[in-house]
């Protein structure tokens, strides 16, 4: 496979999933059970052969700091590559930088040093499971100057979202910025990819202008000289974009097909804690749900998602729920449509209620 | 500057484990899984680390394919060290001899300068077919306060059982007067636990003796403890109070894997002071939707059927209508619609299939005589077939 390296935005539109993103950027947002969102783009990119990626951060990175580490989980602690943080840049301005062409200033250094021939550009907003060589193969087959991947599903209002048309050829024809389309439309998945010359020549030029949006003044005029692909991800394409869907991609992992999809033929690497396995006593009764490693059952569970050292205690009834790491469950509760972010303590008998569109949210390290 | 390490550990983990049957057809005992997803030998290593000993040597000899692997470079341990560390040490070939190990002792002595190169004070030697949680630095301490030249880390045992174990005959002040290896009739129920620190010089001058020594069995409690007490040296016994189990044999690894089970279980892996590391797998969640009670599941496991008072490894999958009682599942399992699984211990990478018939209720295995008291063993990677029914108490090591 041709040589590439990897960019991954780890904090781009945070402020969507502002519940979550508090104490953390959206790449440490927990999903699944035990994973970081970031584990899905970083794993993709590692079962494509990838071995050296930049983590542009922003703020709050202790989080993934820490979740990360040297990379070894990842197989990208290297002499050669590996995983390298790319901090923010900062100018003479000393404000963060705002969006997604600003933010890759700080990786410029990063860029020109890499010998790879390709980049790929990936959010950590997402799951999904994708093999980058065979994108860059189309790629190269359609001697493109960029191509840009999708997913074609039903899309909503959510925001920020980019939508592109093809022609028949598979080329680009239009993008369509912020849109809020419905229906079946094609969904930019903010995966991008082309030559790591080109790229830079491109951000050099725009940057010494004093542009600003990647998607207007990088992507739109290479759209008209006609050189722009889209590739098709097909498949499972989860998004956190706002709490709700943050909560429908996690009780996705509850239907068997999805998760074989996601976690079948390939590992999703992620960083390991040594918790116990779970135990389920002999009055507990679960019901559809995932049980990390740690989590100690004694209550009544029910479509749920409980993470790691997840502690339910006898009498207890959890349906619908999603429990973050660390955990504790008072006796005689009652959560439906909960989520709870990690270290918070429900005591004996109280009752929690939030529904689909609305889960009821519980900040980190709440007593309640 | 110099470079040395006050204690070096040496983790026997050579034996064959003939006890256990098929379940060490392949693979050497410290490598047999335990407790849903760990091995034995996570136990000694992870003690180490938690004692504060980071220079282990892990001597093989029998399959040592899977222990390798798994101990690698001992990262999940933190025992990737530049200097010191886990060194898997494993018989070699020499100008004058070449020789395999020969004995405890022996496969001590062989590997003298491995221990050299950190100049050690002290030198702890462990067997890596045990499970308990213990502070090896309070023993280490015990041994310098007392200014010992060996100590024996000992505990009670019921009398009636006493004559499995080497028995040491203690003075009020702890000190050893007797050492006796199984003895037919015990002194007293203070069994060693297989636990010894030493004095670097002294060790190694008794291992240099009783290599010299034609008659000797070369082991450590036949040979070396009984020469060392007989020639006058210090010898003191050092109380383990906790939770211990030698899991030698079929009976007793089911009882320490069922000893997990409950919310106050008889042995507890919740324990954020003494942590047990393993390679932990990279395995999602358990998918869990069946009827589970008092059970232990691992990551990874889908559980559709019936799960009771089990413990189930990484990576199992217990179909609908499947029921698995009273059993220990090592991982990567399938256990298909409508099989039943009673009172069994099934090795990794097995398949039942559907409304195959494993084991008996443990009510009804526990008369059946044999090897395993009941409890039926099938070992790694085999396949029970559509309907087939295994017998309480058989052993199977290939497909039926």
């Amino acid at each position: 496979m041709s040589s590439t390296v990897g960019v991954i935005f780890t904090s781009i539109n945070d402020e969507h999933v502002a519940e979550l993103t508090k104490v953390r950027s959206k790449g440490s947002i927990p999903y699944g059970g035990r994973y970081r969102l970031v584990d899905f783009v970083l794993s993709n990119m590692v079962n494509s052969g990838i071995t050296t990626v930049g983590m542009l951060t922003k703020n709050n990175y202790q989080s993934l700091m820490d979740h990360l580490g040297s990379g070894k989980e990842w197989d990208l602690a290297r002499k050669e590559g590996g995983l390298i943080l790319l901090p923010p840049y900062s100018d003479e301005s000393e404000i963060l930088y705002t969006n997604r062409l600003e933010g890759l200033k700080g990786a410029m250094a990063f860029l020109k040093k890499a010998k790879e021939d390709f980049v790929v550009l990936a959010d950590s907003d997402s799951v999904y499971k994708l093999d980058y060589s065979k994108v860059i193969e189309e790629h190269i087959a359609n001697n493109a100057d960029i191509t840009m991947v999708y997913h074609e599903h039903e899309c909503g209002d959510s925001p920020a979202y980019i939508l592109m048309d093809t022609d028949g050829d598979g080329k680009v024809k239009s993008i369509d910025i912020n849109a809020k389309g419905k229906g079946l439309r094609k969904h930019y998945i903010n995966v991008f990819v082309a030559r790591t010359t080109y790229l830079l020549s491109l951000l050099q030029k725009v940057i010494a202008r004093g542009l600003t949006s990647f998607s207007k003044d990088i992507i739109l005029p290479a759209i008209k000289t006609g050189s722009v692909y889209a590739y098709k991800l097909e498949g499972y394409y989860g998004n956190v974009d706002s709490l709700q869907s943050f909560y429908k991609s996690n009780m996705d992992l509850l239907d068997k097909d999805i998760r074989s999809e996601i976690f079948g033929g390939r590992d999703v690497y992620t960083k390991v804690n040594d918790a116990p396995p779970a135990k389920i006593t002999a009055t507990a009764n679960v019901k559809n749900s995932l049980v990390h490693d740690g989590c100690l059952i004694e209550g009544t569970v029910e479509n749920c998602i409980l993470f790691r050292n997840v502690i339910v205690r006898e009498g207890a009834h959890l349906k619908n729920c999603i429990i973050m790491s660390e955990n504790f469950i008072g006796e005689d509760c009652n959560l439906s449509y909960v989520v709870t972010d990690k270290d918070c303590a429900i005591s004996s008998g109280v009752t929690l209620a939030g529904c689909e569109q609305k889960p009821y949210f519980v900040n980190k390290g709440s007593r309640i | 500057m110099l470079r040395k390490k006050q204690c070096v550990a040496m983790l026997l983990a050579g034996g064959q484990g003939s006890r256990l049957y098929a379940l060490t057809s392949n693979i050497a005992k410290p490598a047999v899984s335990f407790g849903a997803k760990y091995r034995i030998i996570d136990f000694p290593l992870s003690n180490c680390i938690n004692s504060g000993i980071d220079t282990v040597g892990v001597l093989t000899q029998y399959q040592p394919l899977v222990l390798n692997e798994y101990v690698g470079n001992g990262q999940p341990w933190d025992l990737d060290r530049t200097f010191g560390g886990v060194h898997i040490l494993s018989p070699y070939e020499a100008k004058k001899d070449t020789s395999w190990y020969k004995g405890t002792a022996n496969a001590i002595y062989q590997n003298i300068r491995f221990m050299k190169m950190y100049d050690p004070e002290y030198v702890l030697i462990l067997s890596g077919d045990h499970i308990y949680k213990m502070d090896y630095d309070k023993m280490l301490e015990a041994h310098k306060a007392a200014g010992a030249d060996c100590t024996i880390a000992c505990m009670k045992v019921p009398m009636k059982e006493a004559s499995r174990f080497g028995i040491l005959n203690t003075n009020p002040d702890g000190t050893i007067y007797e050492f006796e290896e199984k003895p037919k009739q015990p002194k007293s129920d203070l069994a060693s636990m297989g636990i010894y620190i030493f004095t670097a010089s002294k060790l190694f001058k008794y291992l240099e003796l009783d290599e010299q020594n034609p008659d000797s069995e070369k082991d450590f409690g036949k040979n070396v403890l009984p020469a060392m007490l007989n020639a006058g040296e210090k010898m003191y016994s050092y109380r383990f109070e906790g939770y211990w189990k030698d899991v030698g044999t079929i009976t007793s690894l089911l009882e320490a894997n069922m000893d997990l089970l409950g919310t106050v279980p008889n042995f507890e892996l919740r324990d954020d002071d003494r942590v047990i590391h393993s390679r932990s797998p990279l395995a999602p969640p358990a998918y869990v939707t069946g009827e589970v009670s008092n059970s232990m599941i691992a990551n990874g496991c889908e559980v559709e059927g019936s799960v009771i008072n089990s413990v189930i490894g990484t990576g199992c999958v217990i179909e609908k209508g499947a029921v698995v009682k009273d059993s220990v599942l090592m991982g990567n399992t399938v256990i298909k619609a409508g099989a039943q699984v009673n009172y069994s211990i099934i090795d990794e990478e097995v398949t039942v299939c559907k409304k195959a018939v494993v084991g008996v209720a443990k009510s009804e295995a526990a008369k059946v005589e044999g090897k395993t008291g009941g409890i039926t063993v099938l070992g790694r990677g085999i396949t029970v077939s559509d309907g087939a029914n295994v017998a309480a108490g058989e052993i199977v090591d290939r497909d039926v």
